[in-house]
């Protein structure tokens, strides 16, 4: 496919990784963090990992939406699908994340609630169209590249006179969360891989602040393999040169001022909340979003009177400080005992952009057993 | 979640909608989130929306560059 397998051509990234190994300097260590989970994703599946010299490391971020949404987000979706008039429609990621006691989406409908997966939130307004007398809510959840569908979904909802459509509102800020990490200073990290599709929304510009304030080098790369080994050459690069800049590897899809007519559309339906509960996080201000007041009646959380629930994660899971980049998958005692992608204990094992599915899935871990 | 792939655009429909091409899997797409999209230009797809439209020139500049640092690099 074109504009795909470009990106994949194993010749160019062994040269690439010959580049990056010529350049890496032997006196000293490089950690990157790479923040998305589309980027996790390729290092782990195309072995990009092993192309790395022993000193440079990749840290994996938090940039995996199902991972960072609290239990208790999961189990208020659950509570709201147990509602007899309710149709809850869903992106399929979340159907298998572990909620309190054990519940899941998925056990949620075999016991008889009516939640539907969509690919696309087009699918949820059809479902409400179609179905007049059902109370229709979309869990709409991701980060800057997912929120401007959800508020084209409300638009056209209100343009219609849909009145049996909401949405339960959990879109998350990149920026927020890079900021969140960079002021803990508990995970050291000399650069950022900056998100690939993201970016195509927010442009590069929102980054400038890390490589300014905190002084970190900033990537912004394609979730192809030959976009992650280029992105990690460039990281090497400016610290190397003692630079801390945002650059662009993924220039052909992301620019400067990013999709002005998606950022308007995003700015016309929802505001900032001031704070907002991150796994492995915690609270960090101004890093969500929620309607506005004048779309409040497609305000899931408002119709309903939803109430917030506390929840807490299975204490043995290490998904939170695997989100900071503080601990990885192996350090974690569930990981390969129990909890696996096909019996996940902790949502970093569900979608495969979590670290913990990605380094299971593609057996990293076993070929580091047996080296 | 973020995942997006490619897709070539193949008509434009009305309610700024349009049909795209994934490989050989043809697809009604919404276009309602970019501007200036014409058929045969490459989308960024993403749930059901294109989000940006994919810049040939910057492609091809982004290849050169890489194939420079694989060869300074020395390919096999």
């Amino acid at each position: 496919m074109k504009h795909v397998d470009e990106y994949r051509d194993g010749d160019l990234a062994r040269g690439v990784a010959r580049r990056i190994a010529a350049e890496t300097r032997p006196d000293r260590a490089y950690r990157f963090m790479e923040f998305c989970g589309g980027h996790t994703h390729a290092i782990s599946r195309y072995g990009i990992d092993d192309l790395l010299p022993e000193n440079l490391r990749m840290i994996h971020g938090p940039g995996c939406p199902v991972c960072v949404l609290p239990m208790g987000r999961i189990d208020d979706a659950i509570a709201l699908a147990r509602r007899p008039e309710v149709t809850l429609c869903t992106y399929a990621d979340l159907m298998r994340v572990p909620a309190s006691g054990g519940a899941s989406l998925m056990k949620a409908r075999a016991e008889g609630a009516d939640i539907r997966m969509v690919y696309s939130t087009l699918d949820a307004l059809e479902i409400a169209r179609n179905a007049p007398q059902r109370e229709v809510v979309f869990f709409a959840i991701g980060f800057e590249t997912t929120t401007p569908p959800t508020a084209t979904a409300i638009r056209l909802a209100q343009r219609e006179g849909l009145e049996n459509f909401s949405v339960f509102c959990n879109h998350v800020l990149t920026p927020a969360a890079i900021d969140a990490i960079l002021r803990s200073g508990e995970t050291v990290v000399d650069g950022f891989i900056g998100p690939a599709h993201v970016s195509t929304i927010i442009g590069a510009r929102p980054y400038a602040r890390f490589a300014q304030e905190f002084g970190k080098p900033v990537v912004i790369a394609g979730f192809e393999p030959l976009d992650v080994a280029q992105a990690i050459l460039m990281l090497l690069r400016q610290a190397n040169e003692g630079r801390s800049e945002v650059e662009n590897e993924y220039i052909r899809a992301v620019t400067q001022d990013g999709n002005r007519k998606a950022q308007a559309e995003v700015d016309e339906i929802f505001e900032l909340r001031e704070s907002f509960e991150w796994r492995g996080l915690g609270e960090i201000p101004d890093s969500a979003l929620r309607l506005r007041p004048a779309y409040a009646a497609f305000d899931a959380e408002r119709r309903f009177a939803m109430q917030p629930c506390a929840a807490r994660d299975n204490p043995a899971c290490e998904c939170g400080a695997i989100l900071r980049g503080v601990k990885h998958p192996r350090d974690c005692k569930l990981f390969g005992r129990g909890c696996t992608p096909q019996t996940p204990m902790g949502a970093c094992m569900v979608s495969s952009e979590g670290s913990c599915a990605a380094f299971w899935s593609y057996g990293r871990f076993r070929e580091k057993a047996v080296s | 979640m973020c995942l997006a792939i490619p897709a070539r655009v193949v008509e434009l429909l009305d309610n700024d909608m349009a049909r795209v091409d994934l490989d050989g899997v043809t697809k009604t797409i919404s276009l309602a989130l970019v501007e200036d999209v014409a058929a045969n230009d490459y989308v960024v797809l993403h749930v059901g929306y294109a989000l940006a439209k994919i810049d040939e020139a910057e492609a091809e500049k982004t290849l050169a560059l890489l194939r420079e640092a694989a060869l300074i690099g020395g390919v096999a």
